[in-house]
């Protein structure tokens, strides 16, 4: 290899990554705008004090929401029509569902049924 | 903001003033509320007093029969508001062993398990066979009903029950009907009984005489406490309205784990304190959760009640006492 190759070799690792990194950035804004599902960032409801919080959530197709007991007594939370039920959360246990059509999903609490809540899936 | 609770204890010296309770006496109650009181129904008027001024002779030996109610006994909850609740369901259980009276029967109204798993059931099982009284009703709470439409609930407490496991049965001239109402609730609703069932009671109910004395005991309160904290049943009104030509109804509940009485022309009603553990009055805390107390003070918000049925005075006096009494 003379003098000028390897000159231009430790150029190559560089110039090669920031190419990629310019390529790279395009492509990850496109797929943010085609609305892939699997892009949508999870969404979160906590229950405390025997509240959904936030009571209503609005997401967009595809998005996973996670609910989470932090309080001293079980919850469910329980499509109102039948579309997803979870199972009984203990203190500080965890129910996820993946919606993947729009709608309004009312739920509610089936032990304690003053508690309700909505997802909005848009 | 007005101060709910001061509403709710207005609405409650109005509604007893109305029905027979004075004032006075029913502050009384309120002061001796987790410490233990009596309260006597004579001819249909309810009059209270304190637990410490009566003895076994008023309360006790004098009585046709007696029966204790239990309820939220929340075996397997092991959070701070009371990391052993075996022990005070044991302390309860203790206290019963140890009356100079012995109940016919015990009736538990529901919450035995806090999340009806098999074991808790077990324990709650295990403990109340060291009673003395080996009768035993039971009637679900919510959390007895939470996996496989209480079926595991069904199984064990409730055999020979109809539909989600309510039924009636017949005490030296008394009638008693258990009754759920944890069942099958809906969205944004409090407790419900449900048509099904309410067909059932007005059956069960019909043909008897007047004069029969009712005890109606289910697990969430008949008659609305608290509709925000969902301290209350939907459909009661109509449950009650098949009670009201008899001379002489009493209604016991739990749910709410403290003592709260009203009386309704005939109709009495009467919440018993856990064996687990506290709930905060109504209004006064941001949700209805397990309320913790300094641990030597448990013993004095948690409790049983003592039923004494007199039927030469066709009185019944209802002796609520804490465990640390």
């Amino acid at each position: 290899m003379t003098g000028k190759n390897a000159f231009i070799a430790s150029l190559a690792m560089p110039i090669m990554i920031v190419t990629l990194l310019i390529l790279a950035r395009p492509r990850s804004i496109a797929a943010a705008n085609a609305n892939d599902q699997p892009s949508a960032a999870p969404a979160a409801v906590k229950i405390d004090n025997f509240v959904f919080g936030p009571q209503t959530v609005t997401v967009p197709v595809g998005t996973t929401v996670t609910w989470t007991n932090r309080d001293d007594i079980p919850h469910t939370a329980v499509s109102t029509d039948g579309v997803f039920k979870s199972k009984v959360m203990d203190t500080d246990e965890k129910f996820s569902y993946t919606f993947t059509k729009a709608g309004t999903y009312p739920y509610y609490c089936t032990i304690h049924p003053k508690m309700t809540g909505k997802v909005v899936v848009q | 903001m007005p101060d709910k609770k001061q509403d709710f204890i207005d609405q409650e010296l109005q509604d007893l003033n109305n029905d027979g309770v004075d004032r006075r006496g029913f502050l009384k109650c309120m002061a001796w509320a987790g410490t233990g009181l009596v309260w006597t129904m004579s001819g249909g008027i309810p009059v209270s007093r304190a637990f410490a001024k009566s003895s076994a002779k008023d309360a006790g030996v004098a009585a046709d029969f007696s029966f204790v109610q239990i309820s939220d006994s929340h075996i397997g909850f092991n959070k701070p508001a009371n990391p052993d609740v075996t022990a005070t369901l044991q302390t309860a259980i203790n206290k019963i062993n140890a009356m100079p009276h012995k109940p016919d029967f015990i009736i538990h109204t529901g919450d035995l398990s806090q999340l009806s798993k098999p074991s808790e059931f077990d324990t709650l099982d295990q403990a109340l066979k060291g009673t003395s009284t080996k009768q035993i009703y039971f009637v679900p709470g919510e959390h007895d009903m939470l996996t496989d439409n209480g079926d595991e609930y069904l199984q064990r407490f409730g055999k020979d029950t109809k539909g989600t496991g309510y039924y009636s049965f017949d005490h030296k001239g008394v009638h008693f009907v258990g009754l759920v109402n944890v069942a099958n609730l809906k969205a944004g609703g409090m407790g419900s009984l449900g048509h099904e069932q309410l067909e059932w009671l007005e059956d069960d109910l019909k043909g008897r005489s007047a004069s029969t004395p009712i005890v109606l005991f289910a697990h969430i309160p008949l008659w609305t406490i608290y509709p925000d904290w969902g301290w209350g049943t939907d459909d009661s009104e109509q449950a009650l309205s098949y009670v009201k030509r008899f001379g002489s109804v009493t209604v016991l509940n739990g749910h709410i784990h403290q003592i709260m009485q009203k009386v309704e022309g005939k109709v009495s009603f009467h919440t018993a304190m856990s064996t687990a553990f506290p709930q905060p009055a109504p209004g006064t805390a941001p949700s209805a959760g397990p309320m913790k107390v300094p641990a030597e003070q448990l013993s004095k918000v948690l409790g049983i009640t003592d039923v004494n049925y007199l039927v030469s005075g066709r009185s019944l006096a209802v002796v609520d006492s804490s465990l640390g009494a």
